[in-house]
């Protein structure tokens, strides 16, 4: 009876939250079908050594979509993105196996290179981390200039990135400025602009706001609705108010395995497994 | 209660005053040898001090124009070979220096910093000079690159490691190649450091005698290769300071002048560079 009850309350408090989650909730119905999977995991396996932390993960990407990950800590939710975009096999003695599919292709097939990969699938990190000796204008640049290549209007990039990441109005005086001189809200916005600016099809998310106060989260959160229109998005997250408010679909990770998958309003008022219900409601994670 | 209060800030005092003095103590044969250095030296100094070569025994004035040149060729002889090695071995035990290979280097490095200078003087006599038939300052900067190689390799490797690996997962993240995140992001934030480190060990190389006594040697005039026989201003004081004639001491003070403002202007220059760099 009380875990009904509580769901409940869970989803009082979501349509409290704004009338424009309700408006987005019903949109999304009619959105989530027509855009096809831009990405895709098949039987994604990943290993530290010989601990295996996913085991096995079947999940699409959905293009303009936001997909949240959920789910208590170490459940391979960091690992699965990062396996998205081959940053996994950055740690010594991991691997993978299974296929994580890229617009239908293998990005862990033979001769892929993982730079190209990278490329197409931008990533934002959970504690800001811009580059200390470039400056703000450099730091949107830094994708172009450490690869040491050319662009035919850097001022533009930097604008139109700035711009998507609501950040231009803060920064448009102070852009030779060091990016490490803002405030750690603004330089998560500053590293938004940094993967912005290499126009890439999917952005991954590791836990973006759990270093930000309250109002830097609103800020970044607002940001993530807007660049669903044009991205696919995959959001990590601890905090489930955060994905009710910025996720159109959601996937809950227990132990390495993918629990449920389905439109967040789903999975939060009427999740079909057990788990999934336990871990929202606050039972266990 | 007020009584131990009392005793707190007696003990407050006394241990503060006790940090002061040791700095004092401390800070004092630093401040005595510069200024004994300068206030010997400086009488010697003068254009010919600069321009001239060494007059024979008996005649005053001369200088030592050739062992100041002399001096910054082998280091910078010594830079040439030993900066590159050290920083990229430096880099080699912060990426991949989790393996037996990369303890064997580190431990090496230690045992070689720890090494007697004139050790690696006999070393590079033994292997290069000896074999050549010939005294050079090829065979000094040699030995003088020994000596920089294990603070460069140290101090690149510490420093690297003190970067955070988020910025190379965010390079990473960006599509840069790993060996461009490495140079372009790694150790180009850690730069500042690195170039403190090397410039002590420059700086260090730049005031050693014994390495040179039997690989650069001396010479009287100028050398015109590096190929053979070279001045470099330690070794001047050495034989001017040994020797006795007093206007060759007079000579000797002020070589060790010229020596310490060399080195002085080296490291500020390093830090100007590096900060120039940075902005």
């Amino acid at each position: 009876m009380s875990e009904r009850a509580s769901v409940v309350r869970l989803r009082d408090a979501m349509s409290e939250s704004g009338d424009d989650v309700q408006v987005a909730s019903r949109s999304r119905s009619e959105k989530v079908e027509p855009h096809a999977a831009k990405m895709r995991t098949v039987g994604l396996r990943a290993f530290y050594g010989d601990v295996e932390v996913l085991k096995g993960i079947d999940l699409p990407i959905v293009d303009r979509q936001v997909t949240a990950v959920i789910g208590p800590s170490g459940c391979g939710k960091s690992t699965f993105v990062r396996s998205l975009n081959r940053l996994h096999e950055v740690v010594p003695g991991a691997r993978i196996s299974g296929q994580v599919l890229l617009d239908e292709q293998d990005v862990y097939a033979r001769g892929v290179d993982p730079v190209r990969v990278r490329r197409r699938v931008g990533m934002l990190f959970q504690k800001p981390n811009p580059f200390p000796t470039l400056s703000i204008r450099d730091n949107v640049l830094a994708g172009v200039l450490l690869n040491g290549l050319a662009v035919a209007d850097p001022d533009a990039v930097v604008e139109k990135a700035l711009r998507q990441a609501a950040l231009w109005d803060e920064v448009k005086d102070v852009l030779g400025r060091s990016g490490t001189s803002l405030s750690g809200g603004q330089q998560q916005r500053l590293c938004m602009a940094r993967a912005l600016a290499l126009e890439p099809e999917v952005l991954l998310m590791d836990e973006p706001c759990s270093a930000l106060d309250p109002i830097a989260t609103a800020r970044v959160e607002e940001l993530i609705h807007e660049l669903r229109q044009s991205y696919a998005i995959v959001v990590v997250t601890h905090n489930m108010q955060q994905a009710a408010r910025v996720a159109n679909l959601t996937a809950f990770f227990y132990m390495g395995e993918l629990v449920e998958y389905d439109r967040t309003d789903v999975v939060f008022t009427r999740p079909k497994e057990r788990r999934t219900e336990d871990y929202i409601t606050g039972r266990f994670g | 209660m007020r009584e131990r209060f009392g005793l707190r800030r007696f003990v407050d005092r006394v241990v503060r005053g006790a940090c002061l003095l040791a700095t004092v103590l401390a800070l004092l044969p630093l401040v005595s040898v510069l200024a004994f250095v300068v206030v010997r030296g400086i009488g010697g100094l003068s254009v010919a001090f600069f321009t001239g070569l060494p007059k024979p025994v008996g005649e005053p004035g001369g200088g030592m124009a050739h062992a100041i040149v002399g001096s910054l060729e082998i280091v910078g002889l010594a830079c040439l070979f030993g900066i590159p090695a050290g920083v990229l071995a430096g880099i080699h035990l912060a990426e991949f220096g989790g393996t037996r290979f990369g303890r064997f280097v580190r431990f090496s490095a230690d045992v070689l910093s720890g090494v007697p200078s004139i050790v690696v003087g006999l070393f590079v006599y033994a292997l290069v000079v000896a074999r050549a038939q010939r005294f050079s300052a090829y065979a000094g900067a040699l030995a003088l690159a020994i000596l920089m190689l294990p603070t460069i390799t140290r101090s690149t490797e510490e420093l690297l490691r003190l970067v955070p690996e988020s910025l190379r997962e965010a390079a990473l993240g960006l599509g840069v190649p790993p060996w461009r995140a490495t140079l372009r992001v790694m150790l180009r934030t850690a730069l500042p450091g690195i170039a403190t480190g090397v410039m002590l060990a420059v700086a260090r190389a730049m005031g050693e005698s014994a390495p040179l006594l039997f690989t650069a040697l001396n010479n009287r005039g100028w050398a015109r290769t590096p190929n053979e026989p070279t001045a470099s201003l330690p070794v001047n004081i050495y034989t001017y300071a040994t020797s006795p004639y007093t206007d060759w001491h007079q000579q000797a003070w002020a070589a060790a002048l010229v020596l310490v403002t060399l080195v002085l202007c080296l490291s500020i220059v390093a830090r100007v560079l590096v900060r120039r760099g940075a902005g």
